[in-house]
C-alpha cells in the first residue's frame, strides 16, 4: 500500500526550481533513505513532503488513510534550541498536540503513552531529566519519542545523526531500524552511507542532475550509486 | 499598616489590582517571547503605544480605543517581518521605535498643556481611570485565561515551530494569538508602568526565571511569582517613599536580577569544587 506519492515534481523555494520532474512513492513499511549532496534539494524535499512548503509543480498525495498530521517529524538539530528550558517528559508530551482535545493540561492516556515512547527507547530513567542537559544521542533519541507520540504510521527524519558519534549513531539507527521492523514507515535524509547500505530499502538520491529512486539494490548498481559509493570510501569494484 | 492604607484609596486598589493582573500576563507571555528571540518585540510596541498616545491627545480622543487598534496591528506587522527575514527583523523595530517615539513627542507637544508626556512616558498610578480599570481588568483575564489553555501548544510552537507545523498543529495561529496578547497587555500596562518601561515586565521575569528553572513549567511558575513579588514590593516602596510607581518597580526586577545572576554562578562554582 502506499503512503505517499509525489508525481512531476518541482521543487524549489522563491519560485527558483532545484529539481524538476521527480516521482516518487512511499510504501507502507518502506524504509526510504534520501542522499544527495549539499544543495540537491534534499531539505526544500522534506519541506515540501510535510507541506511546509508547496511544490513549484506536479503534486503529493496521501493515500492509505495517511492524513497530513500523520507525519512523526525529527528535525534537523539547529532547527531546535539546545538551551529550551524544558523537562523531557514537556518534549514527549508535546508530539501529541496535534491531536490533543483536553482543554486543560494532558490525559492520562497521553501521559501513559508518553511514558511507553521512552520505555521503548530506552529513555525511561530520564523522564524528569532537563532536556538541554541531556547528551546529543539521548536528546535524539527523545525526539524519537515525540515523533512516535504524534504518529506510529510514518516518520520523517532529516539527518538524525549531524554531531554525534559513531557509536551514539550506530545506536540511533539500529532503533530507527527496530522501530521500522514493527511496522513504522521511515523517511530518513542523511548524509551517511551507512544506513542506506545496511538499513533501507527504497533509495532516492538527489543531485544538480537529476535524481535515482528505487530500490536499494538497484541503485548501488546504477552509475549514482556507484559514484555515491566511491565518494564515501566504499569502492569494492 | 502601610497596605491597609493603600487599599483605603480606591484608585491606588484600582491601579494595584490592574498592574498585578498585567504583570503575571506579561510575564508568562515573556517567556515566550524571549526563549523565540523576540522579546525586542516589547520594546518597539510600546513606543508604538506612545505615538498612539500622543494620536489620542492631539485628537482628544479615548486614548484606549486609539492605542489598542494601532499597536495590535503593529504587532501583527513587526511579527510578519521579523519572521520572514531573520536578519532585518531587529532594525526594523528599532526604526519604528524611534519614528513612533518621535511622532508621539511632537503631537503630545503641539496638543499642549493638558497633556502630561512624563505620564505617558514613565506612567502613572493617576491615570488608570474608571473605565480603564475595567478594560485593563477585561483584557488581562482573558490574556491570562488564554495563555493557560493554550499553554501547552504556545510551548511547542515556541521549541520547535517546523516539528508543529509538520504535525498538524496551526504554528502561525499561536504565534498570532501570542502577537496579540502581547499588544493587548502593552496598552494596558503602559498606563501604569509607562511606555519606556513596560517591556521591563515582559523580560525580566523570563530572564531571571530561566536562570532558576530548567523545565518550561517551573520557568513559567517562576517568572509569574517573581513579577508578582516585584510588583507588590515596587507598589508598596513607592508609595512609602513617594517614588514613582513603574521606575521604582523596575528597579526591584533588576535587583532580583542581580540576585540570581550572582545564585546561579555561585551555584555553578559550588558544583565545580564538588
Amino acid at each position: 500500500m502506499i503512503l505517499i506519492s509525489g508525481r512531476n515534481l518541482t521543487l524549489g523555494y522563491d519560485g527558483q526550481p532545484i529539481i524538476s520532474n521527480l516521482s516518487f512513492s512511499v510504501e507502507q513499511g518502506d524504509y526510504l533513505c534520501i542522499v544527495g549532496e549539499n544543495g540537491s534539494g534534499k531539505s526544500t524535499f522534506v519541506r515540501t513532503v510535510l507541506g511546509l512548503v508547496e511544490p513549484l509543480g506536479g503534486e503529493i498525495v496521501y493515500k492509505g488513510g495517511l492524513r497530513k498530521n500523520e507525519i512523526g517529524y525529527l528535525p534537523q538539530q539547529s532547527g531546535i534550541q539546545r538551551d529550551f528550558p524544558s523537562s523531557v517528559m514537556e518534549v514527549v508530551l508535546s508530539g501529541c498536540l496535534n491531536r490533543h482535545r483536553k482543554l486543560f493540561g494532558y490525559s492520562a492516556d497521553e501521559k501513559n503513552k508518553a511514558l511507553s515512547a521512552l520505555e521503548r527507547l530506552g529513555m525511561d530513567g530520564c523522564r524528569k531529566a532537563s532536556f538541554q542537559e541531556l547528551s546529543g544521542g539521548q536528546q535524539q533519541r527523545v525526539l524519537l519519542c515525540r515523533a512516535l507520540m504524534a504518529t506510529e504510521k510514518l516518520i520523517f527524519l532529516d539527518e538524525p545523526v549531524t554531531g554525534l558519534d559513531p557509536k551514539t549513531s550506530s545506536e540511533l539507527y539500529s532503533i530507527v531500524d527496530s522501530l521500522n521492523r514493527s511496522g513504522i514507515t521511515i523517511m530518513m535524509v542523511t548524509h551517511d552511507i551507512h544506513p542506506a547500505l545496511n538499513d533501507a530499502r527504497t533509495i532516492l538520491h538527489l543531485s544538480h542532475n537529476g535524481y535515482f529512486f528505487g530500490p536499494k539494490e538497484k541503485y548501488f548498481q546504477s552509475p549514482m550509486g556507484r559514484v555515491f559509493m566511491k565518494e564515501a570510501g566504499h569502492d569494492h569494484s | 499598616m502601610i497596605i491597609a492604607e493603600i487599599f483605603s484609596y480606591s484608585f491606588l486598589l484600582r491601579a494595584f489590582i490592574v498592574g498585578l493582573l498585567v504583570s503575571v500576563s506579561a510575564s508568562l507571555l515573556g517567556v515566550s517571547l524571549v526563549l523565540r528571540r523576540l522579546s525586542m518585540i516589547g520594546d518597539g510596541l510600546s513606543h508604538v503605544g506612545f505615538s498612539a498616545l500622543g494620536i489620542a491627545a492631539f485628537f482628544s480622543l479615548s486614548p484606549m480605543a486609539v492605542t489598542i487598534p494601532v499597536v495590535v496591528v503593529s504587532a501583527f506587522l513587526l511579527l510578519h517581518i521579523s519572521a520572514r527575514r531573520k536578519a532585518g527583523g531587529d532594525s526594523a523595530i528599532a526604526l519604528l521605535s524611534s519614528a513612533s517615539l518621535a511622532i508621539g513627542v511632537v503631537l503630545v507637544s503641539v496638543a499642549g498643556v493638558n497633556t502630561d508626556l512624563n505620564a505617558f512616558l514613565f506612567g502613572s498610578i493617576l491615570s488608570v481611570s474608571k473605565s480603564d480599570g475595567w478594560i485593563s481588568l477585561i483584557v488581562s483575564s482573558v490574556t491570562l485565561f488564554s495563555f493557560i489553555v493554550f499553554y501547552h501548544q504556545i510551548y511547542l510552537t515556541t521549541f520547535d515551530p517546523a516539528f508543529a507545523k509538520a504535525t498538524g498543529v496551526k504554528a502561525e495561529h499561536y504565534t498570532a494569538l501570542l502577537s496579540l496578547m502581547t499588544a493587548l497587555v502593552i496598552v494596558v500596562g503602559m498606563r501604569i508602568l509607562g511606555s519606556l518601561l513596560i517591556s521591563s515586565l515582559i523580560i525580566f521575569p523570563a530572564a531571571i526565571a530561566m536562570k532558576i528553572g530548567k523545565t518550561y513549567f517551573s520557568v513559567s511558575v517562576a517568572a509569574a511569582v517573581e513579577a508578582v513579588v516585584a510588583f507588590i514590593i515596587g507598589f508598596v516602596a513607592s508609595y512609602a517613599f513617594s517614588l514613582p510607581t513603574g521606575a521604582s518597580i523596575v528597579i526591584v526586577h533588576v535587583i532580583v536580577f542581580i540576585l540570581a545572576v550572582i545564585i546561579k554562578s555561585a551555584r555553578i562554582r559550588l558544583r565545580k569544587a564538588i
